[in-house]
């Protein structure tokens, strides 16, 4: 919405065409009330529900009468389960007819620490010495070795597949328009929707589990990666063509190169990715600290699910923080040649090994090293402090966030979703069909017409128009916090240093452990969806604003405080216009952000297409109607991703081609 | 890079350091203290068993007190598997699951898997009588003593309003995982009622806790054995009485929710195995307020499952005699 607003105040006409199909959908509201609004029962089914179910019994049935696919899958399936379990025996599960894995704490630790040291720098070698040490005195050491394990096999895997796809989309445009509508799918169907199904074929197990959480995890592999090959100036290429360089060698020595640090860009993001996977992939018995989030949630126990994410959120910020450092080590280094002789570097790494192989050695040896004592935990002062804060939030704070959910709910929600779901559905096919058209392209406006119609022969029009609502409103209030902390964050390296640990928690964090929380300050709503949605997709928003602010050449800021510009004027006229491809790709982001926890959100009272997938996911009955409900998430998400960005794209040429401002 | 000479040092540092380590304390061994022998290595006749444990605690309760028996009692090696209802009657067409230990009704996997595709068997009920129907925390049905009869319920729409019910009272339902008629029952019983979809058992029993402790109306969907009702004796509100057959067609039902006979499911080939773990499963019964006692160790307690069990086994040894398989 604030891109709608942003372009209508640069064109004048469109503006007051948007008004006035703005006014006759207000009009056609009052007139047809309730009318065609192709409301579907929370149990109902559709002839389409009813065939999607008897299509995925059919190929339950076709399972085991299918012997190439079978095969072909169970090899798949031995592989995965071995490769986790290989890694399991290594640190996390008692192995090799040992009481003990191979490698205990202080070996794993000490491992982690210098491959930190050695790739990224001294500081990220502390806090992962740190980060190592803290799953330990949260008692949740072997919980979260089993997490690692899983999603470090998930990566590599990942990255084994997501980085040879991700060259080949950066040197081919044709795979590159083929691949990207299947990432997008990939990113926004629901896990519920498939997580039944593959147990079927992947059995019960690693397997399921790993599969699982690639699905999500390849997609910022491939992405980023082509976004690296792309990105290499056609000027150093040309170069390259010029001494001959054939286009394999300009690969190895040219684009590849020079993408590195972009591609560990795209290593941290599918670390991320995988890692937010933990929670849903205990679902089916994957191995970790999801389970312990699970089984907490079961009683309501904050306190338990509160430490167990901790221990996650720690996993997060380590793995993010080292995966970084060794970015920006990679472009330092190509920078400024190569500083080191290799003399040094081989000593370093063998002396840095040795140290860590004597750490193995002991934890391979003696309990004390394998086992981490029991004397050292302090979890349970992290469970009596979260379930005693969350009590204590529930109980002191209900009553104003009560107050403060039904104003929202009533001035903002409600109106606008009576809008979407009491309008006949042509009349809201037309409105937004015709600002796609007006602020996007003919283009986008096309994609949004075929996507309405899909959600209208999917038989979940009225879900999809609750759910738009939601997202809509969640990614305006997700944009006010993206701005208003953003413009804080990009100009204070304090507020930064303050505001970062934070942000990483509220995106990492598994959702299941703050539901209590929120669900007791703001009841089983759509407000409460709303606010977990903010909370998961505020933090990218503001990181990407921020970054968009720092990025203000600094001698464009001083001219402008020379000039006697205040502070208010130089933040709104000189550091937000030019930072707005930054909010843009803010907008879009967060957007998508909330699009991903539209199921969560149907977990605490958000109803509509959330709740239909989770039900498809818990009733047999209901599966196709499930499959159905995610589908319509992934066209409510492509229809307003193209939309997006056919705006944003308007709004560059309009500043770009000397349109006045104002 | 001066990085590269401190650190040397420090390295050089860190390896004296732990050589020192090595020889002042070196510690016990690992394996030099012979563990107990990990989980049944002893079972011959059972071997491995492997037990669905579906997400709510209750079946937690039933899971927990078979695996210990089963594994104490008759020496096999228990696997226990975390999984929602659905994949796990999915895990008996795959052969990874042998016994589902709590099972709601669920009559369309029942003719899928039993019926249809001939994979799994009952093996009779658990003991447990489930309940389903509306309820309302304590305070209300002291203030309010007449609520408790659905034909009161539309005098007091107006206290259950919410902004999620458009000007009517809210019914709050819905965790997913099980079947409710509530659209329908409202509509037949012509309340002035709006169903909301809370979505989740932690969404339900977070609203009811809310509910008792600011004193906040509301009324919603709800079912026994729950391990939240030892916490909060909720009120049922009493439905027009369940009689056979009175809920055949869903869009007309009036009546309340019939009352379940909780069963067992087992994989077909775990039934003709002859393992001892089959007898066990097969001779599970016990009471309602059995589970509500190990599942009150377990949630409020906060006793691991396993220590639950086993100290609801060694206080009542005479009911898991009847369930050992004598031969």
């Amino acid at each position: 919405m604030t891109t709608v607003a942003v372009v209508a105040a640069r064109l004048p006409a469109r503006r007051y065409l948007l008004l006035v199909v703005l006014a006759v959908w207000v009009l056609g509201w009052a007139l047809f009330n309730g009318r065609d609004t192709l409301a579907l029962g929370g149990a109902e089914l559709t002839p389409l529900h009813t065939s999607l179910n008897e299509g995925m019994d059919a190929i339950d049935d076709g399972r085991n009468s299918n012997p190439f696919f079978l095969y072909f899958i169970n090899y798949i399936r031995l592989f995965l389960d071995e490769s986790v379990t290989f890694v399991q025996a290594l640190i996390s599960q008692a192995s090799f007819g040992r009481p003990v894995p191979v490698l205990g704490w202080l070996g794993v630790a000490g491992l982690a620490t210098a491959i930190a040291w050695l790739w990224g720098n001294g500081k990220v070698a502390l806090l992962t010495a740190a980060g190592f040490l803290s799953f330990g005195v949260l008692g949740l050491w072997q919980e979260s070795m089993d997490t690692l394990a899983l999603t470090l096999t998930a990566v590599a895997l990942s990255l084994a597949v997501g980085i040879p796809l991700g060259v080949w989309a950066g040197l081919s445009d044709r795979f590159h328009r083929v691949v990207t509508p299947v990432l997008d799918f990939m990113q926004t169907m629901p896990t519920f929707v498939y997580l039944a199904p593959l147990t079927l074929f992947f059995l019960i197990g690693p397997a399921s589990a790993t599969i699982a959480t690639m699905i999500y995890a390849i997609p910022p592999a491939i992405r980023i990666t082509a976004h690296g090959i792309r990105q290499v100036s056609p000027d150093t290429l040309e170069a390259g063509a010029s001494l001959g360089a054939t286009s394999a060698q300009a690969l190895r020595h040219v684009r590849l190169p020079m993408a590195k640090q972009t591609i560990i860009v795209g290593v941290n993001q599918t670390i991320m990715a995988a890692l937010s996977m933990a929670t849903i992939a205990a679902l089916i018995d994957a191995p970790g600290l999801g389970k312990t989030v699970l089984k907490a949630l079961q009683t309501l126990d904050v306190g338990t699910a509160f430490n167990a994410g901790l221990a996650i959120v720690i996993m997060a910020v380590v793995l993010d923080r080292v995966t970084s450092a060794a970015s920006r080590r990679v472009e330092a280094e190509r920078r400024a040649g190569r500083l080191r002789t290799t003399r040094r570097r081989r000593l370093e790494l063998a002396g840095t090994f040795g140290v860590v192989a004597v750490l193995g050695y002991l934890s391979y040896t003696y309990v004390w090293a394998a086992e981490f004592p029991v004397q050292a935990e302090l979890g349970h002062y992290v469970r009596q402090a979260a379930d005693a804060a969350s009590l204590w939030v529930q109980d002191s704070l209900a009553a104003t966030t009560d107050a403060l959910k039904n104003v929202l709910t009533n001035t903002l929600l409600n109106p606008f979703e009576a809008l979407l779901t009491g309008s006949p559905w042509w009349l809201v096919f037309g409105v937004v069909v015709a600002v796609a058209l007006l602020v996007g392209s003919v283009r986008a406006a096309l994609v949004t017409a075929a996507g309405l119609l899909v959600l209208v022969l999917l038989g979940l029009w009225q879900d999809s128009m609750v759910t738009l609502a939601s997202t809509l409103v969640a990614t305006i209030l997700v944009m006010v916090l993206g701005v208003v902390l953003g413009v804080w964050m990009g100009r204070s390296d304090r507020a930064d240093t303050m505001l970062r640990p934070v942000l990483d928690a509220g995106q990492t964090m598994p959702a299941f452990v703050y539901l209590v929380p929120i669900l007791g300050l703001f009841g089983p709503t759509r407000f409460t969806a709303i606010i977990a949605a903010v909370v998961f997709a505020a933090p990218i928003a503001i990181k990407l604003v921020a970054e968009g602010i720092r990025r203000v050449s600094p001698t464009t800021v001083e001219a402008a405080v020379s000039a006697g510009t205040g502070t208010w004027q130089l933040i709104s006229k000189v550091q937000l216009p030019m930072a707005r491809s930054g909010v843009t790709l803010a907008a879009s982001q967060g957007l998508i952000y909330v699009l991903s926890m539209v199921v969560v959100g149907g977990l605490v009272g958000a109803g509509a297409l959330g709740y239909d997938v989770v039900a498809g996911f818990s009733q047999h009955q209901l599966r196709g109607k499930g499959l159905a409900a995610g589908l319509a998430i992934v066209v409510l998400g492509i229809v307003l991703d193209r939309v997006m960005s056919a705006a944003t794209r308007r709004a560059d040429v309009a500043a770009h081609g000397g349109v006045t401002h104002k | 890079m001066a990085l590269t000479r401190s650190g040397r040092v420090r390295a050089i540092a860190l390896v004296t350091g732990t050589g020192l380590l090595l020889t002042a304390c070196g510690g016990a061994k690992v394996g030099e203290t012979q563990q107990p022998a990990a989980g049944g290595e002893g079972g011959k006749s059972c071997g491995t068993f492997n037990l669905a444990v579906n997400p709510w605690v209750g079946y937690e309760a039933n899971a927990a007190v078979i695996a210990h028996v089963a594994e104490k009692n008759l020496g096999c090696k228990v696997v226990k598997k975390d999984l929602k209802e659905e994949v796990a009657w999915q895990g008996f067409a795959t052969g990874e699951v042998d016994a589902v230990v709590e099972n709601w009704a669920h009559d369309d996997l029942k003719k899928k898997y039993i019926e249809d595709q001939k994979v799994a068997v009952s093996a009779g009920p658990t003991g447990n009588k489930g309940v389903i129907g509306w309820y309302v925390a304590p305070w209300m049905a002291q203030k309010y003593p007449d609520i408790t009869d659905w034909k009161n319920l539309n005098k007091y729409a107006d206290l259950f309003k919410t902004s999620e019910s458009e000007g009517k009272g809210q019914l709050l339902d819905g965790d997913p995982s099980f079947v409710t008629n509530d659209a329908a029952l409202v509509k037949n019983l012509k309340l002035d009622y709006k169903v909301v979809y809370a979505g989740s058992e932690t969404a339900l029993i977070t609203a009811f806790r809310q509910s008792e402790k600011q004193q906040k109306p509301i009324i919603g969907y709800f079912y026994e054995p729950q391990w939240f009702l030892s916490e909060l004796k909720l009120v049922k509100v009493n439905l027009p009485p369940y009689t056979e057959g009175c809920d055949a067609d869903p869009a007309k039902v009036a009546c309340d929710y019939p009352p379940y006979e909780l069963d067992k499911i087992v994989s077909k080939k775990f039934a003709d195995s002859g393992s001892p773990a089959y007898a066990l499963v097969k001779n599970f019964t016990w009471t309602n307020d059995d589970q509500n006692l190990v599942a009150k160790y377990i949630s409020e307690d906060k006793m691991t499952p396993e220590d639950a069990a086993a100290k609801w086994v060694a206080d009542n040894a005479d009911k898991v005699k009847a369930w050992v398989p004598q031969s």
